[in-house]
């Protein structure tokens, strides 16, 4: 047993939880400041300057909330629920590259919990297991708007979670491993390097994925309030609630971080000619754009209609990441030597890109059709 | 170290799976049942076997046991009763479960010599456990990996068949 490399595993440990919570509570400020100079509002401004307290607040509000258990809920699920879901999304950070080896007190530390060699697995597999906590929460609150919520929140994730898988794998292929940090140092040095230019399709395959797992709008149909209440999460409140709440936005971190590794070059510098102990700082940036992104969609976009979603991923979303992984490997195999020879590639994927959008654009035009036909008829 | 480890997982993974067998409400049954996968994952990852340890976690509990899940839910637990149903039956099960323990048992008796000698040496765990798993599956193994997805492409079919026939 060595100690000090024991020692070294949990201060990176307490670390990242640290950075995650405050992440999170950072962003739910983020989020409403944003949300509300697009809607012309102020937003927070009352706990402390331009209401950056307003966290703390609420966390001292929830902390304090009566927590209330349905008498006819399942109770040890009902309260294991919002854990399972809080446990999983902690787990997936502990894989991901956030910088390069640094020198602290002589000794040599990687800024990165676990370098595991089937890392990305490990997050697709943890990040799976998050849908115990939506389904069993629905389930064991014995109510119908969250069993309703639940279901349709599993169906989703279910659905979704093929087409997140399978945008990652053109990446896989091209860089050849599965482990996180290897798949950032094959996109080193400069930003022409970054697999989004290779993988243009499975990025935009990834991100729209990405945004229906972690239920957001214009993907939020597990909490749509019209017909379901609150979805999942009607009968919990106080902590328990806010840690359904606190899963969600450090899901909304996981996906933007894993988006930022397998795609935009994960904690490198855009140039070569920076230096490398900045990495942190451009990881944090780029999630941080992510994040805005996702807001950004909130703001803008209605929520989808059930069968839209169902349409939209199975008939759309699925063919599209197929094909991007079989064209993949098409173009990996033809090109003349295996390694250097990135045009290729790119070129491949630029026709993949082409018929993409003819397909998006026949889906959309043939469901303008349908709707104009509707109209005449009635 | 590895013994105690083992022991520990072993008595998890048994006591996982009585609950799962004799858990009163169907939903703990199957929760049970994913606790026990999780369990066996930890197994795999102690033999050396990432990769297949981080499938069975997606897969079987990360996809297969929400599908149960979900199927325990929409029917609803209260008309999948234990009632017997399949009395008759009793017996059947009793020879076939002892024939199922008897060549488990003759399995384990003839692979005891070569307790300690595992395949995954020092050379495989040094390579990308993935790429030794890939290879091995499309070369040496890639006729029983076929049938394999030619049946869960008839299960598939049948499925839909049994669902849609009225509409066939």
């Amino acid at each position: 047993m060595r100690w000090d490399l024991l020692a070294e595993w949990i201060i990176k440990a307490i670390i990242i939880l640290v950075l995650l919570l405050t992440g999170f509570a950072y962003q739910t400020w983020l989020e409403r400041k944003v949300v509300s100079k697009m809607q012309y509002r102020i937003g927070p401004n009352r706990a402390g300057p331009f209401g950056l307290l307003l966290p703390l607040a609420d966390g001292i509000k929830l902390i304090f909330k009566e927590e209330l258990i349905p008498a006819m809920a399942d109770k040890v699920i009902f309260v294991a629920a919002p854990v399972v879901s809080m446990i999983v999304a902690l787990l997936v950070f502990a894989v991901i590259p956030i910088g390069p080896s640094i020198i602290v007190f002589g000794r040599e530390v990687t800024l990165q919990l676990a370098d595991i060699n089937v890392g990305l697995m490990y997050v697709l597999a943890v990040s799976s297991l998050g849908i115990y906590g939506i389904v069993l929460g629905g389930w064991a609150s014995n109510n119908k708007y969250a069993l309703l919520g639940g279901l349709r929140s599993s169906a989703q994730l279910i659905s979704y979670e093929l087409v997140l898988g399978l945008a990652l794998m053109g990446s896989v292929m091209l860089t050849g491993t599965l482990s996180l940090n290897q798949i950032v140092n094959a996109q080193a040095y400069d930003f022409w390097n970054w697999l989004v230019f290779l993988q243009p399709l499975g990025f935009l395959l990834y991100v729209i994925a990405a945004i229906a797992e972690v239920n957001r709008a214009p993907f939020d149909l597990p909490e749509a309030e019209q017909e379901l209440t609150a979805g999942y999460h009607t009968e919990y409140s106080g902590m328990k609630f806010a840690l359904f709440f606190m899963a969600e936005y450090i899901n909304m971190i996981n996906v933007s971080a894993i988006a930022v590794t397998m795609f935009l070059g994960g904690w490198r510098p855009p140039f070569g000619f920076i230096p490398e102990w900045t990495g942190p700082i451009w990881f944090f940036l780029k999630v941080l754009a992510f994040i805005l992104v996702f807001i950004w969609l909130r703001a803008t976009l209605p929520r989808l209609r059930y069968d839209q979603l169902m349409n939209f991923g199975w008939r759309t979303m699925l063919p599209l990441a197929i094909a991007n992984v079989v064209v993949t490997a098409i173009a990996m195999a033809l090109r003349p030597t295996p390694g250097a020879n990135t045009w290729f590639v790119v070129a491949v994927g630029s026709v993949i890109l082409i018929i993409a959008a003819l397909l998006f654009y026949r889906s959309w035009s043939s469901a303008s059709m349908r709707r104009r036909a509707a109209r005449q008829a009635s | 170290m590895s013994v105690l480890l083992f022991g520990i997982l072993a008595v998890l993974a048994l006591i996982t799976a009585a609950l799962m067998v004799t858990a009163r409400n169907l939903v703990h049954g199957v929760l049970m049942m994913v606790a026990n996968f999780a369990v066996i994952a930890v197994m795999y990852i102690t033999l050396n076997a990432p990769f297949v340890a981080v499938v069975q976690v997606a897969v079987y509990a990360g996809a297969i046991m929400v599908l149960f899940l979900f199927i325990v839910m929409l029917i609803g637990e209260q008309q999948l009763t234990f009632d017997e149903q399949l009395g008759g039956q009793r017996l059947y099960a009793a020879v076939l479960g002892l024939l199922l323990a008897g060549i488990l048992l003759i399995t384990l008796v003839s692979a005891a010599p070569y307790a300690g000698q595992s395949q995954l040496t020092e050379e495989f765990i040094g390579r990308q456990n993935v790429q030794l798993v890939g290879a091995q599956l499309y070369t040496e193994y890639l006729l029983p990996f076929e049938a394999a997805s030619v049946l869960l492409l008839i299960a598939m079919i049948g499925a839909v068949v049994l669902a849609k026939r009225r509409l066939l």
